[in-house]
């Protein structure tokens, strides 16, 4: 079996079989915690509202504190919608999701999701810079911080040293490791902070609700 | 030597391990495995932005709490046992952290509003409270008030003989009338012990408005005192205690309308939280004074001579941003006919004054509220207003402390002294 193929077989189901059930039992378990209800009489009686506002409104930062955490904010939206075009606007990539589920969609021409990817690499860059001389972030951050960085890192890393410009076509090799961290990413995400992905909505989501029905900001 | 220092430190971790457990609701759980580290909510944070020191970022200051999680609920919980991932907490974290959960947080919430993922560290912080207290590890002078209000009914020495006799002596010298404990009333009036120790004028504020609306209403000897000294410090029987009084108070005079004085932290023990601790909805409805003088001249039951100088308004945190009423206090004072300044952080964005959340009452904090309060001050003066008033005594406290501190040459006014002030007739 050539590195190639342990990436594309093995590694590939145990990363996606580890990546669905640690992600369903985290799920889980968060979801069966006690949740007392509110008995509290609601100034607002729009739960619904309260949540999808404030999902929403953390899209983009408080007015009030723009010019405190613009520039984290801006980097963390360069790599993020980076990421989102390499992944979904990728022609390879979308063959890939084919294959694994079946659907698909078109594409955006190559040089742009390169240039994405190039975008991407220096936001994260960046972003770890950030990370490790800002006082703040740097008393916060965990291994499970840089570890997520890297798991994020690597991928882009190896997919845009895959394409050998002298050869015109993949490097093998380049696509194996790049497969293969894809599939680190695929087993840390329900271990650590890669999860916000879709805990952010419902972490707003609780608040939401909360401050939404007391008629406050949510 | 506090008498705490001769529990077994085990028993004292065990004791506020087995508080943090109970604590660990889905709401914590979520927002606790969300938090992405980025330090945003440092930005939001009053006691971060006047030191510049990384110890007073919100979240830093849940570690323990955060550590207690991951070894005992969090999803991964087991694993990180297995691994040894996670130690848990210790007694010296938890003494060490003392500082920071209640010195250096007011549980203003600022910090929600700016956090990406919507965390509401404010509810985490009281939440992690509770497990300081299990392990006796409040700062003395808080647990002394909460100790007072739970035994006393004050936090201040305003037990009920002292309310009567206080009461007296306004009564004669203003020419007011406090109904105490009628049989029968429409409306209960609580006071804070700030009022009734510190700023009497404010309870004779409230007969006077009370009367101007033809109120029916009382002071209740067995519920007067809304400032939840239980739920600051963080001893839950405590605020349940504190929350019943009035509640019982409420339901055995019939009252229809609970009218919380000026007082933030009374807000949200009552208004947000009494249900939940009462285990039931409240048969009546809960209103801060802010809300109780909108909603009269919104019905035209409030006449007031216009007050022509520009003034503007501190927003205590609990009644706007975590209470949902910033708008309250803006009817009352265009009823008045000001010209309001607004801060550049106001209503929602509001910086806090520092003194929120028992700060207030600890002493050793007083250096590190007294350097938080520039802020406000900075934001005050840039407004160029002639007033400034408030809707709750605590903030004033923490306003004539910081003003005096600071030798600044402005004074804090109580919105409903202005308001009676002001009635016609
Ligand atoms: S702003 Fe929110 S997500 Fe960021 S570190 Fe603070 S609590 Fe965590
Ligand atoms: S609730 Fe207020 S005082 Fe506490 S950490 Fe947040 S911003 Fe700071």
């Amino acid at each position: 079996m050539t590195l190639l193929e342990f990436a594309r077989g093995p590694a590939l189901t145990v990363a996606l079989t580890v990546f669905i059930a640690g992600t369903l039992w985290r799920i889980f378990r968060l979801a069966t915690r006690p949740a007392p209800p509110d008995r509290s009489a609601p100034r607002v009686d729009a739960a619904a509202a309260g949540a999808l506002l404030g999902i929403l409104r953390r899209f983009w930062p408080h007015p009030r504190f723009g010019a405190r955490i613009g520039f984290s904010v801006f980097i963390g939206y360069l790599y993020h919608i980076g990421l989102a075009v390499i992944v979904f606007a990728y022609l390879p990539h979308i063959e890939f999701i084919r294959k694994l589920i079946g659907v698909g969609w078109p594409a955006l021409p190559a040089p742009v999701t390169y240039f994405a990817g190039g975008v991407t690499m220096f936001a994260l860059l960046i972003a770890l810079m950030l990370r490790l001389t800002d006082p703040v972030k740097r008393l916060l951050s965990r291994f499970d911080n840089y570890f997520s960085w890297l798991v994020v890192f690597l991928p882009v890393a190896t997919g845009m040293a895959a394409f050998d410009t002298a050869a015109g076509g993949f490097n093998q090799t380049y696509i194996a490791l790049h497969l293969l961290t894809v599939e680190l990413f695929l087993l840390w995400f329900p271990f650590g902070k890669l999860m916000h992905a879709g805990l952010a909505f419902w972490s707003r989501g609780i608040t939401g609700v909360k401050y939404g029905r007391r008629g406050a900001m949510p | 030597m506090s008498l705490e220092s001769n529990r077994p430190a085990p028993e004292r971790v065990a004791a506020a391990m087995n508080a943090f457990v109970r604590d660990f609701t889905r709401e914590s759980a979520v927002h606790m495995d969300a938090c992405i580290r980025c330090g945003h909510c440092a930005q939001a944070c009053h006691f971060y932005t006047s030191t510049l020191d990384p110890k007073y970022t919100p979240i830093n200051k849940l570690e323990p709490f955060l550590h207690a999680y991951r070894r005992t609920t969090a999803p991964w919980a087991p694993l990180a046992r297995l691994l040894g991932a996670e130690k848990g907490v210790t007694l010296q974290e938890l003494e060490s952290w003392q500082e920071l959960i209640y010195d250096a947080c007011t549980m203003c919430g600022r910090c929600t509003l700016v956090c990406p993922m919507g965390i509401d560290i404010a509810a985490l912080i009281s939440r992690a409270r509770h497990g300081m207290f299990a392990a006796g590890l409040v700062p003395e002078d808080l647990r002394a008030a909460a100790e007072r209000a739970e035994n006393e009914m004050s936090p201040l020495g305003a037990t009920p003989k002292v309310l009567e006799e206080r009461v007296d002596w306004l009564e004669d010298e203003h020419g007011v009338k406090i109904p105490l404990d009628l049989p029968q009333a429409d409306v209960l009036v609580t006071f804070s012990s700030i009022e009734i120790m510190k700023y009497p004028h404010s309870l004779v504020a409230m007969a006077k408005v009370l009367k101007h609306a033809g109120e029916s209403w009382t002071v209740s000897t067995k519920g007067y005192e809304a400032t939840n000294f239980g739920m600051l410090s963080g001893n839950r029987d405590w605020q349940h205690d504190m929350s019943e009084r009035i509640i019982d108070a409420a339901i055995a005079c019939k009252a229809k309308t609970v009218v919380l004085p000026e007082c933030g932290h009374a807000y949200g023990a009552l208004r947000w939280e009494g249900a939940n601790v009462h285990g039931a909805p409240l048969p009546f409805e809960v209103v801060h004074i802010s809300e109780y003088l909108a909603s009269l001249a919104r019905k035209g039951r409030l006449r007031l001579k216009p007050l022509a100088k520009s003034l503007t308004f501190h927003d205590p945190c609990q009644v706007s941003r975590r209470g949902g009423a910033s708008e309250a206090p803006r009817e009352v004072l265009a009823a008045l006919g000001v010209d309001l300044h607004e801060m550049g952080d106001h209503a929602d964005a509001a910086w806090c004054c520092g003194g929120g959340g028992g700060v207030v009452a600890i002493k050793r904090a007083d250096e590190l509220r007294r350097g938080a309060f520039r802020i406000k001050m900075e934001e005050i003066d840039a407004t160029g207003a002639e007033l400034l008033a408030t809707s709750c005594a605590n903030c004033r406290l923490t306003f004539d402390d910081g003003a005096a501190y600071h030798k600044w040459n402005k004074s804090m006014q109580s919105l409903t002294e202005l308001v009676a002030e002001r009635l016609e007739g």
